[in-house]
Formats: C-alpha cells, structure tokens, sequence
C-alpha cells in the first residue's frame, strides 16, 4: 500500500492503495465516483473513460502511480448539475437505452470537442471508435455531439 | 366522444386504501392476459405476462407510479406509467415513477422479457389509470354535490362546467380511497390520447448522464467484501485441485473458498444455464487486489466430458443436415412430387456461429446473507425465479429474502438467467459476509449462455412460370432448431416441408434477443432474394404475391402471421425508400419479418467507399400498433438494426478444445460508431390496433437487407455468418463511371 496525493474534479484527494491499482477501481471504491465504469478492464471499450490534464484515457488501463501531478477529470466533475453542452445534447436526443456506456461517450466526446470544435462526421466516428455501445445508440451518440458542437 | 366500456376484472385491484399523511393508493394488476402465441413464446415462462403495481396519488396533486418490472434499457420504465398516466388524466410533469423491488405481497410476477411488457400490460395499464380516474371523480362529486357524469378532468383538475367549480386530484384523493372500486370503467378513445403518442423522455436520463450510481456494479455496502469467481477454462472441464496459498498470501485477501451453486436437489429456476455451478471464489477488500489474487490461484482442472472445438460444431451439424433423422414440424401438399416436377429448384446453406450477450455491465449482485434472512440487490430481469433458486440453495424461505432490482446495463436476454445472484447468495453465506460478486469481461464471456449456433438448408422449387410450387426448410443448432415452422412462408405454397434436428454439447446456450429469429430471419429473407432473382422477379413484388396468396387463399390453418400487417409493412417501405429509383453507387437490399407480434421491414442502402461496404441509410417500416412513446420507440428499433448489423458483420465466439478462443472485447468485436449506419429512418403504421413487441423486432431481418444489398453491389451472397470474413476476399471497388 502506498499514498497518492491526487487532484480530481478540482479537489485534493489522498488514497492508500496497491500502487498499481487502475484509475478505474481508485475512482470507483475509495473515492465512491462510480460514474466511470468497469466495461472491459483491457482499454478496449471506453466504459472508463477520463480525463487526464483535458486528454480522453482509459482509466482501467491507468494506474494510480501514473498519474503524478496531473489533474484529473471524471464525469462527477464535467459539470456540476449535468449541464454541460454534451450532458443537455445528451438529455435532447434521449440517447441512452440501458446508460451503461454514456458517460464514457460523454467523456470521450468532450475531450474531442475541446480539440476540434466542429469535427465532422468522419472525424466523429474516427474519435469515437474506441467507445462500445451495446445498445447501438452510435447515431444518436453522434447527433448529439453535433447539435453540442453547434451550440 | 365514443369510448370503449371495459368490465373490469375485480381481481385486478389486489388493495385501496388511504396513505398515510393523505391521498389514494391503489394496487393494480398491470396485466390483463391476451393468450400469447405459443409458437413465438415456446422458450419464455408463462409467468412473463404479468405485472402490477401501485399507484399513489398525494394531497398535493403528485401521482406516484411505481414500476415493478426490471429496467433494461427498453424504457418500459417510461413508457408503462404513461399509460397509466394518460387513462388518470394527468400532467406527464406531475408523475413520479419509481422502481420496486422484488414484493410478491403486493406485486405479482415481476419479469421482464419477450418484448411483451407493453404489449401484455397494455389493458390493465389503462383500466388502472382509468380506475383510479373514476374514483376520484366520485369523490369530487359527492363533494361537490352534482352529478357525477357532469365532471370533466383535465391534467389532473376536476371542472363542473355548470357551477363552474374545480377541484385538483389531490383535494380529492383521500375521500377518494373509500369509493367502491367500480364494476365498469370507460377508456379514452385512442384518438383523444394527449400522452400516449407523443415523445416523453426517459425518466431516469439525467442520472444516466451525470454518472450517477444506478447500475448493480456501483451498489455499495459498508463491510461488504469483494468477490470475483474462477470457472474451469473449458466446457468439458472440472475442478481437480486447487492451491490458494499464494492467493490467500496477498493484501487485501480475507479468504478463497469454492461453491457448488448447483447441488443435488437445487431448484434450479432460470439459472439453468449454468455450465460451470462449481466456482473457487475469492474473496477481498477491493475489486483490483481480488482481480490480481485470481491470477495468482493455483488450480488444475480435468476434463468429464469431450472438449469440442467449432470445427467439431460444423461437422456435426452439416452431418446433421445431411442425414440426420429430423422431427417434422410442418408438411403441406406434396414437397416431394414439387421438387421432382419443377423447372428450377434452388437449395442454399446458411451457418452462424455462437455469440456471446455481452452486456456491456458484466455480470454482478449483491448477498448479504444471515442465519434467518438474506438481502439481495442487483441486475436481475426475473427476480421471483431468482428468489426461488436461492430460497433452495440457502434452505430460507422465500419470505425471508429480499430481492431488490437495480437498472441493468444490458440484457439482451442473458439476465433472465440468475446464476450470478445464485452464486452471490452462496458466497455470503459460505463467507458468512454481505459481500458484491462481480464478473470480469472475461469471466462473463466464457461461462456460456450464447446465443446457439445454427445451420440451415433452403430448397425452393419453381415451375415453368417461375411462381413458387414448393418450399423446404432443414434447420439444425446447439442447442434447439432455429425453424419456425408455422411463420412465412409457411402458408403461401402449396408443398411445404419445416423439418427440425438439434445437436447435443456441453456448451450452455441461452435466449438470445429476438431468439431463433435473430438467426433465421436473415438466413430466409436473403433466400427468398435469391429466389426472387431466380424467377426474375423484383424482390418486394415476389414477396407481395405470396402475401397475396395467403391472403386470398391460405394454406394450413396454423399459420402465424397476418398477410395483411406483413404486406403492408413492405409497401410502407417501398413507398418511403421510392424502391426502384436509380441511384448511382446505391444498392439496395430488402427484408422482412414478423416476430413478437410485430412487422418490420427494412431496405439497406449500401455504398461501397475505401474499398469498404457502409450502410449508407436503413428505411425501416414497423407496424406494432400504437406506438406508445415514439421517440422512444425509434431509440429502440435503431438499436436493434445496428445490434442486428453487428452481430451479422462481426460478432462470433468460437471454441478450441472446449476452450472459447475470444475472452474480451480485443478478440471479440463488436460494431463500433464508424461501422454503424450513418441513418436510420422509421416509419410506423398507424392502424390503431392495440401495441405489440417492439423490443426485438427490427433486429432479425436486418442481416438479410444488408445481405441482399451485398450482393447487389458484388454479385456475391453472403451465406455465412459473420460476414466481415467472407467479405474479405471479394473484389470491392467503388463504381467507375
Ligand atoms: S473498462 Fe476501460 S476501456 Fe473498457
Ligand atoms: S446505452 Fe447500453 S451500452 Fe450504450
């Protein structure tokens, strides 16, 4: 066990943990943030999407050893009452159907719109690639990140 | 204005009364019984076409709606109180809806499954607003004393149009609660809906976006203990020794254990699939130092039975299909004398593989088990049979245990299967701790449950003036036939033959969403395609005149489709899609198909860009009655084209000695955003006619349009599952000119 200083959301946190425990599992059971969520572990579905200093990575692919300094970035913190552009995009296009993936689609879609504030759609579909939705809610997914682009 | 006069089943309201602190509680049965089809609900308990439950109405005017079946991302739990609420005559933004957990006091069967939530609970849904509505406008009456066919309502406000008086639901409510429930109470007219028809959003959409914890993952007790599973690697296989000294060595570790979640004499339930019962467990603090101690357990296992590989799989089917003695389902005319007489006959082979559910919450649940009682919480789409399954393993009586339901990330048929709750149940009290057992992708991906993998044989015969004189059906699958025997085109020719054969394994198979049709849909929409081209007929006109046929003249008596809806769909979409105009680098493919008493059809626009196939655009035509939330709908049928694309294209789980060779999403694919359709458009048949499934239909033919385009832009068919394989060795090039 080892101590990590960490700044989430804007906020200091301190956890003990196995040093190479992922992000994921930090956020999820020391920090009782379970916005971010368990789809793969392997970095292949996007479930566990974060940000790290405003960039999109895989949180169960992340151990809390690597992350220094860097501020961090959950769903929790986006916005403090889910009005964020892509959060009310989200709510206008009534995307979800089960819900499980969205926040990772949200995640992964806000740090593309930071970057490239009007992408088209194949720089959509390019961006959003590594983000499984079981339920294939991709068009709305993508419509939505379009009409908050737009706004 | 017509209304319809319902006489109302007295047991259908199992209680009234007053709550505390003021208003009106009334607990419905959901259901009013329509006899299902038993051919389209062979696999499903009976038990699936029941729910009910409580409305309360406060002093304040809010109506509480509570909802006892399962959320799986189909929005029943939006779509059923707005029935409810639009037979009350309340403002939508008045209406709170809750989940219930597991009550069998005073709720009754609360499972979810077959597309059929809307569609069975469709009568009592109404009866129960319409109900409650009657009540209240009695006690506005004696209130105000004037006749009670003077009231009005409207959004929740009582109006006597001759005083000029009003009075809320909520003045009401309570005097309400000691009205006689009446005998007989009048529906709107559907053409008076204000609620039902319009787009409302799912109620719980705002948690969903803020990351809020909704799911059985993110449950959380103080004290609760993590618990992860081992399974034996193959199926075939099982546990031979076990070493747990490093394991049990490593932080964070309070124990490793191993359970039986099947002994001998276990009332198995719907947790029946389960081809590993004999699990080691081990149990921690956290889920990463669980995860790490898992690989670090020392464990032998041997094989009881065969460990079969895919090519063992093929073989035996195709043996199967070749010369295997099969259970005739269905025989009309003469289909022998048919083929030896015809001028033509055409025969094709269909195959797809396994496939995993793959929802994409992995399996979990929550136990909290004690010596007299035990607590569960967790993602379950049939808690009663869950309950009975650990009632038996516990040996606690069923009233001792309660089962709380949280949204489910994903179902697609694998939560009907409780073994993970089963397990939880076992865990905790083996651990003699309330502890959360959770999956990983990779251990939900190998336990089994797949869809089953199917092969089939089409021969159709046709005479000199290419009309169809006889049809031939051969199916085969691990486990069960994916034929229907009694479904299109059963019915529409003379000489029918449906013949069924099943092959035997020890991988566990399980419903898979839309079952049977998620496979034979495709397989019998791209051959009728190709028999079409065979006759030289257009693909939408060929299947018209056999609707004709069965229209005008039916064959058989059994036949479970209606001929008119399933037409009807198919101009729907030649109309919207305008079938048949030229578009240069387009092509185009159609399909169609009846399942849970619903119709879809759907033609594929197809481009062909990089050297790679997209779909350009699916026109989607549904008829499943009323459609109760559009919007909602949509969300439900382009889900189920682009799971039905995906699965098609890409989506396979194959065996090496028992072993399945894909263990997560890096071997298994799934479709991804830049493979989905770039549009979907829906149009629905507006007929009135009360609603059907909605949940499953638009999925099973879609893999034929798409099938059908293919070969449109290739000359190539598809025949076997996952397509993206066969794809690979066909020339693609965008078209010159
Ligand atoms: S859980 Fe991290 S990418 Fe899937
Ligand atoms: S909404 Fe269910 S996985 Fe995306």
């Amino acid at each position: 066990m080892a101590l990590f200083n960490l700044t989430i959301n804007g906020e200091q946190h301190q956890v003990d943990v196995v040093p190479d425990t992922p992000m994921l599992w930090v956020l999820r059971e020391h920090l009782n943030l379970v916005g971010v969520k368990y789809g793969c572990g392997i970095a292949q579905c996007g479930a566990c999407t974060i940000h790290l200093d405003g960039v999109a990575v895989r949180a169960c692919s992340l151990p809390v050893s690597s992350i220094g300094d860097r501020a961090i970035t959950t769903i929790e913190g986006l916005s403090p009452d889910g009005s964020h552009p892509l959060q009310q995009a989200w709510l206008e296009h009534d995307v979800p159907q089960c819900g499980y993936c969205q926040t990772g689609q949200i995640m992964n879609a806000a740090a593309l719109l930071a970057k490239n504030p009007s992408p088209s759609d194949e720089e959509i579909d390019r961006a959003m690639q590594g983000n499984i939705c079981r339920c294939g809610t991709y068009l709305r997914i993508k419509a939505a990140i379009k009409t908050a682009a737009a706004g | 204005m017509a209304s319809v006069k319902t006489t109302l089943n007295r047991r259908s309201f199992l209680k009234v009364s007053a709550l505390a602190g003021g208003g009106l509680m009334l607990g419905f049965n959901w259901a009013c019984k329509p006899a299902p089809a038993a051919s389209a609900l062979k696999a499903m308990p009976e038990s699936w076409y029941g729910i009910n439950a409580f409305l309360k109405i406060g002093e304040n005017g809010l109506v509480t709606i509570m909802s006892p079946n399962p959320e799986i991302g189909q929005n029943v739990k939006t779509s059923m109180p707005m029935i409810v609420a639009e037979e009350l005559d309340v403002d939508w933004r008045d209406v709170v809806v809750e989940q219930a957990g597991l009550d069998t006091q005073s709720f009754r069967r609360q499972l979810a499954g077959g597309s059929q939530s809307i569609r069975q609970g469709w009568k009592g849904l109404r009866m129960a607003g319409a109900t409650a509505r009657r009540m209240l406008l009695e006690a506005a009456a004696q209130r105000l004393n004037v006749p009670v066919d003077e009231l009005t309502t409207d959004a929740g406000i009582i109006t006597h149009a001759g005083t000029g008086q009003s009075l809320g639901y909520g003045d009401v409510a309570s005097e309400a609660a000691s009205v006689t429930v009446p005998e007989e109470v009048e529906l709107k007219d559907p053409k008076d809906f204000k609620i039902i028809g319009t787009t409302r959003k799912n109620v719980d959409a705002l948690k969903i976006v803020t990351g809020e914890p909704l799911f059985g993952l993110d449950f959380h007790r103080d004290g609760m203990l993590i618990a992860m599973i081992e399974h034996a690697p193959a199926f075939g296989m099982k546990l031979k020794s076990l070493d747990a000294t490093a394991a049990k060595a490593m932080p964070g570790i309070t124990d490793v254990i191993t359970i039986d979640a099947a002994p001998e004499g276990f009332d198995e339930q719907w947790s029946d699939v389960n081809a590993f019962p004999e699990k080691v467990v081990v149990l921690g603090r956290s889920t990463w130092e669980v995860m790490k101690a898992k690989k670090a357990l020392v464990i032998e296992w041997e094989a009881d039975s065969k460990l079969e590989s895919t090519a063992d799989h093929t073989e035996g089917m195709a043996g199967l299909l070749q010369s295997g003695r099969a259970e005739v389902a269905r025989r009309d005319g003469n289909p022998e004398a048919a083929f030896q007489n015809a001028a033509q006959v055409i025969e094709r082979t269909y195959s797809a593989p396994f496939l995993a559910h793959n929802t994409l919450e992995p399996m979990n649940f929550f136990a909290d088990v004690k010596e007299d009682s035990a607590e569960l919480v967790g993602p379950i789409q049939t808690p009663e049979f869950l309950r009975k399954s650990v009632s038996s393993i516990l040996g606690l009586p069923e009233d001792k245990i309660s089962i709380m339901m949280t949204r489910m990330g994903g179902g697609f048929g694998r939560r009907l299967y409780g073994n993970f709750g089963v397990e939880a149940a076992a865990i905790s009290q083996a651990a003699k701790a309330p502890v959360k057992l959770v999956y990983t992708r990779e251990d939900d991906m190998t336990q089994g449950t797949y869809r089953p993998a199917y092969q089939v044989i089409y021969r159709a015969a046709l005479n000199e003036q290419n009309e169809l004189i006889g049809f031939h059906v051969r199916g085969v699958g691990i486990h069960g036939s994916p034929v229907f025997a009694n479904r299109f085109p059963a019915g529409t020719v003379d000489n029918y033959l449906a013949e069924n054969l099943e092959l035997d394994s020890n991988v566990s198979t399980g419903a898979w969403r839309a079952p049977r049709s998620n496979f034979i849909a495709g397989a019998e929409q791209s051959f009728l395609d190709e028999v079409a081209e065979a006759a030289g007929k257009d693909p939408i006109d060929f299947r018209l005149e056999l609707f004709d046929r069965a229209i005008a003249n039916p064959v058989g008596e059994r036949n479970d489709y209606d001929a008119e809806r399933y037409a009807g769909v198919l101009r729907l979409v030649r109309e919207k899609a305008n079938w048949g105009a030229d578009m240069p680098g387009v092509h185009r493919g159609v399909s169609a198909y009846y399942c849970h008493n619903s119709y879809v059809a759907q033609v594929v626009d197809l481009v062909i860009e990089d050297n790679q196939p997209r779909v350009q655009k699916v026109w989607c035509a549904v008829d499943c009655g009323i459609v109760v939330n559009p919007g909602a709908a949509r969300n439900q049928v382009e889900g189920g084209i682009v799971d039905g694309i995906g699965h098609a294209m890409y989506s396979a789980l194959s065996f090496q000695e028992g072993r399945p060779v894909q263990r997560n999403f890096d071997s298994y694919r799934l479709i991804r955003q830049a493979e989905a359709p770039r549009e979907i458009e829906t149009f629905f048949i507006d007929n009135g006619i009360d609603p059907t499934g909605l949940g499953e239909p638009s999925l099973p033919p879609v893999s034929a349009a798409l099938a059908n385009a293919f070969a449109k832009a290739t000359g190539t068919r598809l025949y076997d599952q996952p397509f993206s394989s066969n794809m690979e060795a066909v020339e693609l090039s965008e078209p010159t000119g």
